[in-house]
Order: C-alpha cells, then structure tokens, then sequence
C-alpha cells in the first residue's frame, strides 16, 4: 500500500515538472475557458447563461390563483429566452411528448392546488387556520435533457418554496391574532385570504429574480453563470488528456526501463500498477481542483456546495481514469496512447458537451455521451451550479463511479494477457 | 567459499527462437564473475532471467537459497540490478531518484536518507545532488544508474553492460568501483563484449554465444585451451579488402584462425616470429599495405576465435 502511494506521489510529480503537460492540463483548458466566457459574453454585461430555449409543456389543471401564477411565471417576458413554455390540457400526453424527447420537462399543476394552499372558511371557522398538506406539482423530466429539466424543476422548487414560506408566515400571524381575541373568525378569513392572495400572485417580476437562480443555505440567490457550464467542460474534457497522459507513462516507463527496473525490485505487479493508476488519479484530481480554484479566484465562479463538488470531482476523475487505462491497455506504445488520447479528448469533449449543451445535440449522440465522464460530471456542475447539493448528484455519481470500475476490470483483463516488459 | 548463484540448465525460447539453450554455471560468493559474448549472444536475455524479470522456459537457478521460479521476491531483496540502458526519471534529480528508488527497496527514514548520502559520495554526485538528472553528462547518469543498484548493499549485483557508451574517463571509474565493491565484499556478476573488462575485472569468465555457455573458467585455465598460441592484430588500410587478406592468410603453415573486423585482421599462430614474414609477404602480394602490427600472448580474444572461428566484435 505504502509503495503504491509513493509510486503514484512520483507520478504526480513527474507530470507537473513536464511543462508539455501542464500546458495542456492547465493552460488551454483555463484560455480556452476565458476564450469561451469572452464568446459569450460571460465578461461583459450581457449575462446569458448560454442555454436558451428550453422546451417545457406546462399543464394546469389547477386554473385557479396559484396555478395560474406559476403559468404565468413559465410564460413572463423575462424568462422568455431561457424557456420555451408551451400549454397542454392533457397529462398523459405531455407525459407522452416528454417520452418522445420532445421537450425537456413538464410541469402539471393538479387540480386543487391552490385550495390545498390557501386556507379556506370552514378552517377558520373550526379554528384550524393551517390548510391540509398542499396537493404536488408534478414534473416529469426527460432524462435526455437533464440540465434543461434541473433548470425547469429549480424553477418550481423555488416557486413553492415562496409559496410555503408565505403560507407559514401569514396563517401563524393569523392564528395568533384571532386566538389573542384581537380580530374575530370572520376577520382571519379575510385577512387570510388576502394574505394569501397578496403572497402567492405577487407580480412575475418578484418571483423572476430566482427563476434562473437558486438559492444558497443562506438564502442568497445565485445566477446561474455560464462559466459554471464552460469551465468544467473545459477542465472535464483536459481531465480526459490528463488521464490518457498519465497512462501513457506507463508505456512510457516500459520503454525507458524504469518499468522493469520496478519489476525486479521487492515491489509486486499489482503495487506497480496500482500505484500507476492512483498516479493517473492523483494528477487528474490535481488537475481539477487546481482549475476550479483559479477559476474562483479569477472569474469569481461560485461552483456551489464545496462538498458536492469534491464528491464530483473525485468521481469524475475515477471516470475518466478508467478511460485513461483501458486506452493504455489497448495500445503498444505511449506514441499510440498520445495519438488515441488526444482523440478521445476530443470526441469526448464534442460528445459530452464541453462545446455545445447536449440538449440542442441529436438524441443518438445524447445516447452516446452517456458513455463519457464529461457528460455526467458536467450534468452534476449544471446542477451544483443551479444550487443543487451532494444529495442532488446521486446519478452521476453513482454512473461515473461505475464507469471507472467496469472499465478498470477492463483494463486488468486487457493487462493481464499482456507483458508488461515486453517492449 | 559456497555457491550464492546457482545457475541449472536454462532456457529461454521466444517462438522458434532459441536465445538461451540450456546455460548452467555458477558464482561463487565474493568474486567477479563475467559474462563475455559479442552482441546478441544471450547475455542480457540471461541476466534478465536470473534477476526474474524474465520467466526461464526451463530450468532453474537458485540465488542466495532462493528459486528464481518459486521465489522472485526472495531473490528480489538481495540482488541489486544495474540495467544496461539507463533506467532513471530524468525529470527527478539524482536524490530524488536514489530516494524513490531507496523505497522500493524497503529503505525508509533515517536509513535511508543516510544511506543516500552514502551512494551519493560513493559515485561522486554530492554536489551535483539538487540537479534534475537530464541536466547530467552521459558518464554521471551512468554513475547514477550504477549507485541505484547499490542502495540496500545487495549481496549479489548484476551489472549488464555497465560501460557502454561512454568516454574513457567514466569508463575508468566504473571499472574501479566495481573493484571497490568487490573489496568490500560484494559478489558481481558483469556482462561485457569487451574483453580487457573481462581480464581486469574477473576472478573468474563464462564464454556465451549464440545463447550457449562455450567455455567457463580463470582467465588462465581459458587460454591454455588454446595453448601457447599468440594473436597477431594487422591494422590496414581503410581501402584495403580485409575478409580477401583473411581467407589468404590461413593458408601459411603456422596459422590456426585468421578473422577480419574493419580494418584490422586477427592472425591466430603458433609462434608469431615464425608466421611474420609470411603474413607481410602474402598483404604485399595483394597489394595491402599494413600499417602496423601488433603482437598479443594468449588471451580471451583468442580463446574466443579459438572456440568460434569469429572475433568477438563481430
């Protein structure tokens, strides 16, 4: 274990005295990161988020005073070119178009739901001011769209989070008055009604400053900021160079004798290779959190909950290690690894969208990026950087650690037929 | 004295290639041992073997007590390898490389940053310690490789072509400090297809070609095999047809083996005085002029073209 470690420390410094490397683990990814900010805008006062155009059926079946404030809130003026809201009457078939990838979420407001929230006569009548537990608004997210469906669904979340807020604030206020005697049952239904009509139909505009912002623990809003998508689908696609770099070395040893000068040393094959590899994952790691602190530092980038994104990030470079071996194990030489890597860095960058946000990319390649760690680790920034916490990143997670296990068996098979020594 | 290695009918086949056809032999505790062969002889593939980086097709050899077969990692903790081609991290400096590679060896703390200082004077680095060592000469990362394979004091140091490439100086100083090691106790095994090496260093020679052990022994008990015969080197011109000169010269009574390597041709004889006047008569007959002419006693040179007919720079 001990010599594993060391093995992997070793590696890790070879890679930051290699100035190629760094250039390429570092340097582009961060150019090409305040390149891609300039593009959109990110350092001037336009502050596009740089995904638009989100399709999303809403159905209220509700037609009363909250579900039609929420409709609106989908239909405001400001939220226009972030969303495309359209209007259904029927669940099963916006459940429908959602399974055809036809739009990326849809919202349906039951029937019921604004009476489920605000109090009605007969409670204040009966004394008991505080409603029954409000009826669910339901949003069925397509899978395929996973940031435009975290986008639509943080949108609810943060509409019912006011509404709940204000529905606990005014009935407590209420009841507090009518049992000090101080109004009467007939005046708390009035007030309350009004209350609860002034709190949950406030104007759009109120509510629009958290539709594309979360909140944090303290209850700040945060603007979705685009580098939050363009910097780690930069770093996240130089993490696939990174991986296939430190694979390389393993090539690379072989050739310049340090591999079978190991080999003839108390040190067993799997140490070596296991050292190898937690090199290859110590570098990534490195790697990331070096990127996602200059990019804190310089472009002020709020990433979201610090845990979430070590989590993240640890996975995420799991991932994309086991990419890094199984190339190594396909390939003869380090030649052939750089030649492969820088492909895959590539392919991968394109098919994860470190370029282009998958949900404007055809369905099949949205199927295929499910086999890139860009995809999810990127699915799982979009979502931290919407406010999202570690609770909120099970998915990716769980895929990217799968991911680098099943493809790190792959590659001891792959190893196991060949000699390491051979040349 | 006993045995630390015991080498028993080894090969080595890759395909139908047969790199290593049954070697036997054995070293004695403390002494040199060589391995001389021209290139492609076996010697490396050999040295591979017994330091179990390779698995033999067949055969064993026991090292210190231990299988290379059935114990590796046994005979891996008290050998020591210094690899032909250099095997260090060129990005890491000579104390970082000696540390990383201390570790392997199971060397930590205070034993081993002592004894890293210990290598770094013995190969003469001290001050050079802080440089990365792509920044060193040819001789000094040899010296590195060398003090690598001398970190956890092995009983048994495999040297394989320690001195190729390198300028005469450099060369100089690791044959003396194989000496030194060997003073200190230290048994070596040492591969060479030189063979003033294999004559200054040696206690004892193993003769390999084509992955075959031809002849084992003293540098004395090889050369009586070809009996008092001496070696006349004739240095000729660069225009000049060496291989024809060769195939001529066997034909003087008197001459036992006649070879051609560039521009020199290795007259093995009798008696050397008899023999000369025929070999300066037949070159002028062809029209060859010799430059010079060097006269040799026995040694393993001859012994070599005695065994095979071709010199060992061939």
């Amino acid at each position: 274990m001990l010599k594993t470690f060391l093995i992997g420390i070793k590696d890790v410094r070879l890679a930051f005295r290699d100035r190629a490397a760094l250039i390429l683990m570092l340097a582009a990814p961060f150019v090409l990161t305040i390149g891609l900010g300039l593009v959109t805008g990110r350092f001037s006062s336009n502050t596009s988020s740089g995904i638009s155009d989100i399709p999303v059926i809403i159905v209220n079946l509700d037609n009363d005073q909250l579900g039609n404030a929420l409709a609106d809130v989908f239909n405001s003026t400001d939220l226009a070119d972030l969303l495309e809201p359209t209007t259904g009457s029927d669940s099963e078939a916006a459940r429908k178009s959602i399974d055809e990838d036809k739009a990326a979420a849809v919202v349906i407001i039951p029937e019921g739901f604004t009476i489920s929230i605000i109090p009605q006569q007969s409670d204040f009548a009966n004394g008991n001011v505080v409603a029954a537990d409000p009826v669910k608004i339901e949003v069925y997210a397509n899978p395929s769209r996973s940031t435009g469906a975290g986008i639509v669904k943080a949108i609810v979340d943060e509409f019912l989070n006011r509404v709940e807020e204000g529905r606990i604030s005014d009935t407590t206020s209420i009841e507090q008055l009518m049992f000090s005697g101080r109004i009467t049952p007939q005046q708390a239904l009035a007030a309350g009604s009004a209350a609860s009509l002034d709190n949950q139909t406030a104007s759009p505009a109120s509510t629009l400053a958290v539709k594309i912002n979360s909140s944090t623990a303290n209850g700040d809003a945060v603007k979705f900021d685009a580098l939050a998508y363009i910097a780690p689908a930069m770093a996240l696609m130089f993490l696939m160079y990174t991986v296939s770099y430190g694979g390389r070395s393993i090539l690379a040893e072989r050739a310049q004798g340090t591999l079978p000068r190991l080999l003839v040393s108390p040190t067993n094959t799997a140490q070596i290779l296991g050292g190898k590899v937690f090199g290859i994952f110590l570098t990534g790691t490195a790697q990331m959190l070096i990127l996602i602190g200059a990019s804190s530092l310089f472009f002020q980038l709020k990433w979201g909950d610090p845990l979430g994104v070590i989590v993240l990030v640890l996975a995420a470079v799991f991932g994309a290690t086991g990419w890094g071996m199984v190339i190594t194990a396909i390939a003869r030489t380090s030649a052939q690894v750089a030649n492969i890597g820088m492909s895959i860095t590539l392919i991968f960058g394109i098919m994860g969208g470190s370029f282009i946000n998958l949900e404007q990319m055809p369905s099949f390649v949205q199927m295929f990026s499910k086999i890139t760690p860009n995809a999810w680790a990127l699915d799982g920034f979009t979502t931290l950087g919407l406010g999202g916490t570690l609770t909120d990143l099970s998915a990716p997670i769980l895929a990217l650690v799968s991911m680098g296990s099943i493809l790190f068996l792959v590659s001891v098979a792959l190893f196991g037929k060949k000699n390491l020594v051979q040349k | 004295m006993s045995a630390i290695l015991q080498v028993q009918n080894l090969v080595k086949n890759y395909g139908d290639f047969k790199a290593v056809k049954g070697v036997s032999f054995s070293i004695e505790e403390g002494e040199i041992f060589s391995l001389l062969g021209p290139n492609g002889a076996g010697k490396t593939t050999t040295i591979s073997i017994l330091s179990t980086l390779y698995m033999p097709t067949s055969g064993d050899t026991t090292i210190g007590g231990h299988s290379i077969t059935k114990d590796p990692m046994g005979v891996r903790g008290i050998i020591g390898v210094v690899p032909q081609d250099l095997a260090l991290y060129e990005d890491l400096t000579a104390r970082e490389n000696l540390i990383f590679w201390g570790q392997m060896y199971n060397l930590s703390g205070k034993s081993l940053t002592t004894r890293v200082d210990e290598v770094l004077e013995q190969i003469g680095l001290t001050d050079k310690a802080k440089d990365r060592v792509k920044t060193y000469s040819g001789g000094m990362k040899r010296r590195v490789n060398i003090g690598v394979g001398l970190l956890h004091k092995p009983r048994l140091l495999f040297m394989d072509e320690p001195t190729v490439g390198i300028d005469p100086q450099s060369r100089r100083a690791i044959l003396d400090t194989v000496k030194d090691l060997n003073n200190q106790g230290m048994t070596l095994l040492y591969t060479t297809h030189y063979m003033e090496e294999a004559e200054e260093l040696s206690h004892r020679v193993g003769i390999i070609d084509h992955g075959e052990m031809i002849a084992i022994g003293t540098q004395k008990e090889l050369t009586q095999q070809v009996g008092e015969a001496e070696t006349l080197i004739l240095h000729i011109g660069e225009n000049d047809d060496s291989e024809a000169l060769a195939k001529t010269l066997k034909d003087i009574q008197g001459v036992q083996q006649a070879t051609a390597v560039d521009h020199e041709v290795s007259v093995v004889c009798d008696e050397a005085e008899d023999v000369l006047a025929a070999v300066v008569t037949k070159a002028n007959d062809r029209g060859i002029k010799i430059r010079s002419i060097d006269i040799r006693e026995p040694n393993l040179e001859a012994v070599f073209l005695h065994l095979t007919g071709r010199a060992l720079r061939d």
